[in-house]
C-alpha cells in the first residue's frame, strides 16, 4: 500500500519540481523588455521574446483558422453522416493515424511538400504543420461529443421542418458546443507548445518576420535556441520564455477543465 | 434541400482533405527516402555508422538509441503509472483522487521543449552529481553503469521520457481499472481477501490485457518524442553498453540534422529514418488498439 502511494507521489513530483524551477529561474527575468524586445546579438545583455510571442500567435492563429473549421467539418461528417457514407471508415482511420504520428514527422512531411518547392522556410509552412497536428485533435473529439447528443433533439428539429444542415449547426453542434469549444482550446494549447515540426518548417528567426513567406520565430523554438546555446544570458531568457509558455498553456488547460470541459474525459491516445 | 446537398458536399470535401493529407504524408515520406534506401539497400538498417560527409548512412545506432531510451522509460514509468492509477481508482477518496488526476493531466500539458530545458539544467546535473556516481560506485561491474558519469546521455533521456509518458500511461491504466466491474472486487472481499489481495486478484489480474495495450501505446508515445530527448541525450549516434554514454534516437536526429542537411542523399537518408519511425509507430499503434479491443471482448 505504501509502495502504491509512493508511486503516486513520484508521478506528481516532477510537475511540482518543474513549476518550482520555472518560477525560481524565470520569474526574475520577466519584465517589459521581455515582451517588447527581440533577440540581441551574442554578448549583449538583455533582449526579449517579442518576435517569438508574435510568431507563435501568428502561426497558432493561422493553424487554428484553417484547422478548426476543417476539423469540425470532419467531426460533423463522421458523427452525423458516418453511418451511411463510404468515406467515413477510411477518414476515421486516417484521423486516428494522424493523431498517433510523432509530431516531428509532420515537420518532415511539410518540409517535403511546402518548404522544398518554395525553396525557403516560412511562417506559413509552420502554420500548416501545426494545422496537421490540430486537425485530428478537433475532429476526433468533436465527433465523440456530437455523438453524445441524443437522437430526439435531431428528430425534433427535423419535425419542425428545419433543413438538415440547420439542425446540425444550430441544434446539435450548439448543444455540444461547450465541450467542443473546450476541445478546441485544449488543441490550441497543445500546438502552441509544439517545437519539433517548426524546426523543419518555420525554422526560427532572430527578429520579426516580414511576411508569411519568411522564416519565423516562435516561443517554443526560441526557448530551444536559447536553451542549447552556451550563454548564461540566453539561458536566463529560456527560463523566462518557458515560464510564460507553461503558464499560458496550463492556464488554458486548467480553465477548460475546471469549467466546461471537466465532464468529458480526455483520451490519452 | 439544395442547401443540404451543398452542406454534405462541403463536409465530404473536408473529409477528403484529411484523407488526402494522410495519403500525401505516407507517399511523401516513402518517396523522399527512396534514394537513400536504394543507395544503401538493407545495410541501411543493419549498418551502425552514420557519416554524412562520407555518404555512409546506417540507421543501427538510431534504432538502438530509440529502443533503449524508450524501454528504459517504460521500465521507470510503468510501475509508477500503475501505482498511481491504482491509487486513483482503488485507494484514495474521490476528492484527493480528483486533485491528483488533475495534477497528472497538467503534467501532460507541459510542452516537450520545457521538459528538455528542465532536463538540461536540473535533471542531468542531478544525475551526474548524485545518481550516476552512486550507481557506478556500487554497480560498476554491470556494463550498464560503467564509464564516467556524464549526466547528458541515455539515462537522462530515459528518465525524461518516463516523466513525459507517465500521464498517458496513468490515464490509460486508470480507464482499464475503471472498466473492471465492482462485482469482481466485492467477490474477492467476500472470500476474505484483504485490500491488497483484492487489488491483486480482482483488479490487476483482470486488467492484464488492457494494461499491455496501455503499455504499448505509451511505448509508441516514447518512440516519437523529439525535443526533450534531443536536448538531453547527447546527440551522438553510437551504440554503447553504458547508460551514462551519449546516444541518439530516430526522432532526435531529424530535429538535429534535417534543416541543415549537407547533401540530397543526406536529406534522403534522414527521411528514411523518419519513414522507419513512421512505420514503427503506426504498427505499434494499430497493434495496441487491436490488443485492447481483444481484451475488451474476452
Amino acid at each position: 500500500m505504501i509502495l502504491l502511494v509512493t508511486g503516486c507521489a513520484l508521478a506528481v513530483l516532477p510537475l511540482l519540481a518543474i513549476l518550482m524551477h520555472l518560477l525560481r529561474e524565470g520569474a526574475s527575468s520577466i519584465d517589459l523588455n521581455f515582451f517588447t524586445q527581440v533577440q540581441k546579438p551574442v554578448g549583449e545583455l538583455g533582449g526579449g521574446m517579442a518576435h517569438a510571442i508574435l510568431g507563435t500567435a501568428a502561426q497558432v492563429g493561422l493553424a487554428a483558422g484553417l484547422g478548426v473549421p476543417l476539423g469540425l467539418a470532419c467531426g460533423i461528417y463522421l458523427a452525423e453522416y458516418g453511418g451511411r457514407e463510404r468515406l467515413a471508415g477510411p477518414v476515421r482511420f486516417a484521423l486516428e493515424l494522424l493523431a498517433s504520428t510523432p509530431s516531428i514527422l509532420v515537420g518532415v512531411f511539410v518540409y517535403g511538400v511546402i518548404v522544398v518547392p518554395m525553396k525557403k522556410f516560412s511562417l506559413f509552412s509552420g502554420a500548416l504543420a501545426l494545422m496537421v497536428i490540430l486537425l485530428p485533435l478537433v475532429a476526433r473529439t468533436s465527433e465523440e461529443l456530437l455523438r453524445l447528443i441524443p437522437q430526439h433533439l435531431r428528430e425534433a428539429g427535423l419535425a419542425l421542418g428545419l433543413p438538415r444542415w440547420k439542425v446540425i449547426l444550430s441544434v446539435v453542434l450548439r448543444s455540444a458546443w461547450p465541450g467542443v469549444w473546450a476541445a478546441i482550446l485544449l488543441g490550441i494549447a497543445r500546438i502552441a507548445g509544439e517545437t519539433a515540426p517548426l524546426v523543419l518548417t518555420s525554422f526560427g528567426n532572430p527578429t520579426f518576420p516580414r511576411g508569411l513567406d519568411q522564416p519565423s520565430a516562435s516561443l517554443p523554438l526560441q526557448i530551444y535556441t536559447y536553451a542549447i546555446s552556451p550563454f548564461d544570458e540566453w539561458h536566463r531568457l529560456a527560463w523566462a520564455g518557458a515560464l510564460v509558455l507553461v503558464f499560458t498553456v496550463l492556464a488554458l488547460n486548467a480553465i477548460t477543465r475546471l469549467t466546461g470541459g471537466s465532464n468529458e474525459r480526455r483520451r490519452a491516445d | 434541400m439544395k442547401a443540404d446537398r451543398i452542406f454534405i458536399q462541403i463536409l465530404r470535401a473536408a473529409a477528403g482533405v484529411s484523407l488526402l493529407i494522410l495519403a500525401a504524408f505516407f507517399i511523401q515520406m516513402f518517396w523522399s527516402s527512396l534514394p537513400a534506401l536504394r543507395a544503401a539497400g538493407m545495410s541501411f538498417f543493419s549498418g551502425t555508422d552514420w557519416d554524412p560527409n562520407q555518404d555512409v548512412f546506417g540507421a543501427g545506432a538510431f534504432i538502438y538509441g530509440t529502443l533503449v531510451s524508450s524501454l528504459l522509460a517504460l521500465l521507470i514509468a510503468v510501475p509508477i503509472s500503475v501505482a498511481t492509477a491504482l491509487c486513483l481508482t482503488e485507494i484514495f477518496p474521490a476528492k484527493i483522487a480528483g486533485v491528483i488526476s488533475f495534477l497528472v493531466e497538467m503534467l501532460a500539458a507541459i510542452p516537450s521543449v520545457v521538459f528538455g530545458l528542465w532536463g538540461v539544467f536540473v535533471l542531468s546535473p542531478l544525475l551526474r552529481s548524485s545518481v550516476q556516481p552512486f550507481l557506478s560506485e556500487r554497480f560498476s561491474w554491470i556494463p550498464l553503469f560503467s564509464g564516467p558519469p556524464l549526466g547528458i546521455g541515455m539515462m537522462s533521456a530515459g528518465v525524461i521520457l518516463a516523466i513525459m509518458i507517465t500521464p498517458t500511461l496513468t490515464a490509460l491504466a486508470r480507464e482499464v481499472f475503471l472498466s473492471i466491474p465492482t462485482l469482481q472486487r466485492e467477490a474477492a472481499q467476500a472470500l476474505g481477501a484483504t485490500r491488497w489481495e483484492t487489488i491483486w486478484i480482482a483488479v490487476l489480474k483482470n486488467a492484464k490485457s488492457g494494461l499491455w495495450g496501455a503499455i504499448i501505446l505509451g511505448w509508441g508515445r516514447a518512440l516519437g518524442e523529439t525535443m526533450a530527448v534531443t536536448m538531453v541525450i547527447g546527440n551522438r549516434p553510437q551504440i554503447s553498453a553504458s547508460l551514462f554514454a551519449p546516444a541518439q534516437t530516430l526522432a532526435a536526429v531529424l530535429a538535429n540534422e534535417y534543416a541543415e542537411a549537407t547533401s540530397d542523399l543526406h536529406l534522403s537518408a534522414l527521411s528514411a529514418l523518419g519513414f522507419t519511425l513512421l512505420l514503427v509507430s503506426t504498427i505499434i499503434h494499430l497493434g495496441a488498439k487491436f490488443w485492447i479491443r481483444r481484451g475488451r471482448e474476452s
